[in-house]
């Protein structure tokens, strides 16, 4: 089986795959980093998001094999010495999240959609997150959170 | 998935050599490997064009937007030379799927994958663009064959497409609320030999509008495109939209892009 | 008072900081030591006698552990699932209830019934081999509309079902509403389809079955709703393992919308195959597995009338419904086309004489059970557009006519024609707030404004109720349930004073580790970042029958209370005690006993150590501070509220923009606001997604499922929602000790009316859901063209 190698939360990782693993599964299975998660089997959800080269993309729609000695973060990542990541902050003040499964590719999702639009407005981040599904929210607080946290991140 | 032998090859040269009857290409993935997951492709090796330098750059000079296959959708739609050179394309590329496949997902993957509901299809042929090879350059309104088809031989891999820069374009699309695919995809150029009008995921593959070319090379304005309308007889029918209702929507987006490139 | 964490403060969740830093515990997050996967094998025809399995290449595959078929259950002597709500049909005879094997035994009835069931070592390898099995099948032509399944000729799908009628089953008093109709002034009639759905948690369904073959005690983790009644089904019906020798787990589950609550085939063959191969077996569904084998939701097609006298009056409601059970009953599927659907007709109305005949039937499709609302919102979508064309033919403000037939608020308890008593309401009180909410007096101007850009608009309503608090056990027993709906709770005090509670109710994104807490908190002074709140493990909590039908807190909540009671009960003693006075002197307050007219108090943290070290403690009290109550509620409760919807409608493409909604809803006391409007976003967006997106499409001729995944299956996404105003207005429940009423449901049976009402006043013409932008541009054009 072929080796890859990559960052993941600032930590080098090397496994043995299957060239058929893909990232999310690496993540999951390999690394037991169980917070990215599958919610489809047609790269639509957005429960899988994470950061590779600093840009959110489906984990599940990525080989782990296309990713080496890719720079991944994923959700385990964001909290730095105990401190909630101003996104993970907003989510929870404003009750962006109910069951949690979308949540963390949410988060990502709205992560990189702050990066690329500093001050977005709410058409920006309803249509920004057109590649997340939730079926809890109905987004509204998801939107508010988004909004506050780039508020927070200095847009 | 199925398991199949992966290659990353460095360099278009060495990609050719490791092709074979059962390989795919893969540049961004974002169609290819879906369908693996749901065990509907069984590709006996998987060559990663992703790790080829230079293939993704993106070149602007005065009459042509020349970008690598494997430029992402993400970096076509920031890149401020292509804004600048043809704003249509940008536009389009910003809208195709969500942000997340636009990262990975490329032009050369989406060109070649031919999809009949794909956006970029649309630039290609209502550009006129050129999409070369590694060995010789296939003219748009050669190269899609039809329902996932085009001109490509097997041994051939897609290298950059070329876009001449028109006076004006748009690209007006009406997705697809579940997938967010083309249910109908106007791209409208006015270019110094003429209109050019494709239409995409209304039929098997993208194709020119040619009834409202001749309209609008009469009079580039919405209104010339009044009471002309693409036959529905050979449009896709199903369950997210009648070829009745698609060939009504393929006139209201052409009105919508003309008006939006200035007519 | 603890006015910042306890009852009505809009505490931050408790359980948010594992979910958002990835530290949640969903059950495919789960691994079990020495753990194999199993994969199903579904049928990939609607309706086909399965002629012969040959599983013998593919056992000879790599890695594969065993291959399990419909007859090893069988000979297992395992049963089948079961539907555990008898109905019974008007002629007296009792609901069909046919065999409904985990594994299909000799016959498929719909696209993803199960086959086979392979197990290896990876999933991967299951997988592979899964496709080497090699299944005989002689394909029978399938039925899969409701009506098309009552027509003479139909297939049938049960060979001991003739014409696949489940049941025909009446409520309400015929002789009455046939008179009614008789002397009625004006009868306005509809035929109604309420759109089968995908109910579509994120979190796909799965299950590790755990045996532990030293002490033969099963251990099933499944996503589940309501574990201990997964507990008693496995064990009482299917004969999976005895109660006591079987453990069910339901960790963070993600989503369930009712779609989990119900016991099925794959937990079930998990668990038993665990013990077969003496290793803990795996299954997780993927997307388009959950699409095909989750029991879908709704699916009814009615025919409506209701009868008015010349003012406006309603006199008589009559409602024939066809209800859709597909292939085989779900665990609650009959009871939701009939006491949760036609008992809720009356709306918030005082029709007098109502009459609903149902008729459940069979087809090949999944099954169809509970989905947010269960039967609630069939009723409040019947009743409602019904109102609103009653308007439009009488020419009657649809506010007006609502306002003429509201139950007024002064008439409680109010007895409706189907069998419901009504505790509490006022109707008019919401419908007022939500026309200030939408600002009505200034529609006329918006509408006039979108006219002038070439787009329709239109604004509809939505007066909804709902039973909720699911529910007194004597009623539900005396309408064929088969278990009891009450609820359990233990208080548990630590003698450092933390306390730990266990609720059987099970929270898949209600916030009950918030809610819950701050009951404890409000009521007996403990920080609230003391309180722990377990659930969800049946090895844990006492007993439970879970969560459904907004009963979280009217029912859970109030066990809770109850065995908060018990605490202070006890507390009183130990405290008289500490401070040597007699427990009729003790007052209790906010975790404070004190001597009654002294200034002499311990506090409960105080008297919890006391219980714990008894060394000076009194000689006739029990040691410990923990107390277990069950709560049986003696009514339902009725949420009820106006939902208001805008549309703008783009004539030439069909495309409707919701542009503005307003809610009022009465959902009694509310514990915490922030949640409580959460789930109202979450419900409303669920409907205008009914309303306006979702639709499970099967081809009528092959049984296909057309809409299979997220590429043809319209998921709601931010961008399809304007910010709605949600407001609450508070009659409290008079039948619960917190006087609340549930509110979980409330969005989801509102909005889909609200929305098709605003629709049809935009078009003028009535369409079915879902308003696809086809079939909203159609009905422009036809309008149109009837203009011209």
């Amino acid at each position: 089986m072929p080796n890859v190698s990559m960052t993941v939360n600032g930590k080098a990782v090397s496994a043995e795959v299957e060239p058929r693993t893909l990232l999310v599964q690496f993540l999951r299975e390999k690394l037991s980093l169980t917070g990215t998660h599958v919610g489809c089997d047609t790269s639509q959800c957005g429960a899988c998001v994470v950061h590779i080269n600093g840009k959110s993309v489906k984990a599940c729609t990525t080989l782990a094999l296309q990713n080496e000695g890719a720079e991944v973060t994923t959700i385990e990542g964001l909290a730095q010495n105990g401190e909630m990541h101003p996104m993970q902050a907003a989510f929870k003040e404003h009750h962006g999240l109910q069951c949690g499964f979308c949540t963390p590719g949410m988060v990502m999702s709205a992560i990189d959609l702050v990066k690329t639009h500093p001050n977005p407005d709410e058409k920006t981040i309803r249509e920004g997150l057109e590649g997340n599904i939730c079926r809890c929210t109905g987004y509204q607080n998801i939107v508010k959170a988004v909004k506050t946290a780039a508020d927070n991140m200095g847009g | 998935m199925y398991d199949f032998n992966y290659h990353r090859p460095g360099s278009v040269d060495e990609a050719v050599g490791l092709i074979n009857e059962d390989a795919k290409l893969l540049a961004g993935g974002q169609s290819l490997l879906p369908t693996m997951k749901l065990r509907l492709a069984q590709p006996s090796d998987v060559i990663d064009l992703g790790g080829i330098p230079g293939l993704s750059d993106i070149s602007v000079d005065g009459s042509t937007v020349t970008i690598g296959a494997t430029a992402t959708h993400a970096s076509v739609a920031a890149s401020s030379a292509v804004a600048g050179a043809i704003p249509a394309l940008a536009d389009l590329a910003s809208g195709i799927g969500d942000t997340q496949v636009r990262n990975v997902g490329t032009i050369g993957g989406s060109v070649a994958n031919a999809d009949p509901a794909a956006d970029y299809p649309a630039a290609v042929l209502g550009l006129g663009a050129t999409v070369h090879t590694n060995s010789r350059t296939i003219a748009a309104d050669d190269f899609f064959t039809g329902i996932f088809e085009t001109a490509l031989a097997e041994n051939e891999i897609l290298t950059k497409v070329s876009f001449p820069v028109p006076e004006a374009a748009a690209y007006v699309k009406f997705a697809n609320p579940a997938s967010r695919y083309a249910i109908v995809g106007v791209f409208v150029a006015k270019t110094s030999d003429g209109v050019r009008v494709a239409v995409t995921g209304a039929g098997g593959s993208v194709f020119r509008a040619s009834g409202m070319e001749a309209a609008l090379n009469a009079n580039f304005s919405a209104s010339a495109l009044d009471g002309i309308a693409v036959a529905s007889d050979d449009l896709n029918n199903d369950l997210h939209a009648s070829a009745e209702y698609r060939a009504h929507l393929v006139s209201v987006m052409a009105k919508r892009a003309v008006q939006a490139a200035g007519g | 008072m603890s006015s910042e964490t306890g009852i009505g403060a809009s505490v931050r969740r408790k359980e948010d900081k594992r979910f958002l830093t990835g530290k949640g515990r969903y059950l495919d997050d789960i691994n079990r030591p020495g753990q194999a996967y199993g994969v199903f094998l579904r049928s990939p025809h609607a309706f086909a006698k399965i002629k012969s399995i040959d599983t013998a290449e593919a056992g000879k595959a790599p890695g594969v552990v065993a291959i399990y078929t419909g007859a090893d259950l069988a000979a297992d002597g395992i049963g089948g699932l079961i539907c555990g709500w008898a109905i019974t049909s008007k002629d007296g005879e009792p609901h069909k209830a046919p065999a409904h094997p985990a594994i299909a035994v000799d016959t498929v009835r719909h696209v993803g019934d199960q086959v086979a069931f392979v197990i290896a070592d990876s999933l991967a390898e299951a997988k592979d081999a899964a496709e080497l099995i090699e299944v005989d099948y002689e394909e029978l032509t399938p039925v899969v509309s409701g009506a098309d399944a009552l027509a003479s000729g139909a297939p049938q799908v049960h060979d001991d079902v003739p014409g696949n009628l489940c049941y025909d089953w009446e409520l309400g008093d015929q002789a009455a509403v046939d008179a009614a109709f008789a002397a009625a002034a004006h009868v306005t009639k509809m035929d109604i389809y309420n759109n089968r759905l995908v109910p579509n948690a994120m979190e796909p369904r799965a299950a590790i079955g755990d045996f532990d073959s030293g002490t033969d005690e099963i251990v099933l983790y499944t996503t589940s709703q309501n574990p201990h009644v997964a507990r008693l089904v496995l064990s009482a019906f299917v004969g999976i393992a005895p109660e006591h020798k079987l453990r069910v787990i339901a960790p963070d589950v993600g989503g369930g919308f009712g779609s989990k609550i119900f016991i099925y085939a794959e937990e079930t063959v998990c668990a038993w195959a665990a013990r077969k191969i003496d290793r803990p077996v795996k299954w997780t569904a993927e997307r388009s597995e959950s699409f095909l084998s989750d029991a879908h939701g709704r699916d009814h097609h009615t025919t409506a009338e209701l009868a008015m006298d010349a003012n406006g009056k309603f006199l008589g409601l009559r409602v024939n419904t066809v209800a859709n059970m597909g292939a085989y009953l779900s665990t609650f599927a009959t009871s939701v086309p009939s006491y949760l659907y036609a008992t809720l007709l009356a709306g918030q109305y005082t029709t007098p004489a109502i009459y609903a005949n149902v008729k459940a039937v069979f087809t090949n499709t999944a099954p169809v059970d509970a989905y947010r609302g269960a039967g609630r919102p069939e009723a409040t979508y019947v009743v409602e557009r019904m109102v609103e064309r009653a308007a439009r033919d009488l020419g009657i403000s649809p506010v007006e006519l609502r306002k003429r037939n509201f139950i007024a608020p002064d008439a409680y308890p109010y007895e409706t024609p189907v069998i419901m008593t009504y505790d509490s309401g006022n109707y008019p009180l919401n419908m007022d707030t939500a026309l200030k909410l939408i600002d009505y007096d200034g529609y006329a101007a918006r509408k006039a404004e979108s006219e002038s850009r070439g787009k329709k608009r239109g604004i509809g309503f939505s007066s909804f109720i709902e039973a909720c608090g699911i529910a007194p056990s004597a009623a539900v027993g005396s309408l064929g349930a088969g278990v009891g709906l009450w609820e359990s709770a233990q208080v548990r005090f630590n003698p450092t004073g933390g306390v730990t509670v266990f609720t059987g109710s099970h929270s898949h994104g209600q916030g009950h580790e918030t809610t819950f807490a701050q009951l404890i908190t409000e009521h007996l002074g403990v920080p609230i970042e003391n309180v722990e709140i377990s659930h969800g493990d049946t090895g844990k909590v006492p007993f439970g029958m879970g969560t459904y039908g907004s009963r979280s807190l009217a029912v859970g909540g109030s066990a809770i209370m109850r065995a908060v009671d018990k605490i202070v009960e006890k507390g009183k003693k130990v405290a008289a005690h500490l401070m040597e006075a007699s427990v009729e002197d003790i007052e209790h307050a906010n975790g404070v006993f004190k001597v009654a007219g002294t200034d002499k108090q311990v506090t409960m943290a105080e008297v919890a150590f006391a219980a714990y070290v008894p060394h000076n403690y009194p000689p006739d009290l029990e040691p410990g501070m923990d107390e277990t109550a069950f709560y049986d509620p003696t009514n339902f409760t009725f949420p009820a509220g106006t939902h208001i919807a805008e549309v703008e409608i783009d004539p030439e493409t069909g495309v409707v923009e919701v542009v503005d909604w307003a809610a009022s809803d009465d959902f009694g006391n509310v514990i915490n606001p922030m949640i409580v409007e959460g789930q109202i976003h979450g419900g409303v967006a669920q409907g205008i997604g009914q309303a306006l997106l979702e639709n499970a499409v099967y081809d009528s001729e092959t049984g296909q499922l057309l809409t299979g995944s997220y590429m043809d299956y319209t998921m709601p996404r931010a961008d399809d929602f304007p910010s709605l105003k949600v407001e609450t207005t508070n009659t409290p429940c008079p039948g619960n000790p917190l006087g609340v009423k549930g509110c979980g449901e409330a969005g989801a049976i509102a909005a889909p009316a609200a929305l098709m009402n605003a629709i049809t006043d935009a078009l003028g013409v009535e369409i079915d859901m879902p308003a696809t932008r086809e079939k909203v541009w159609r009905a422009a054009q036809t309008v149109q063209q009837a203009a011209e």
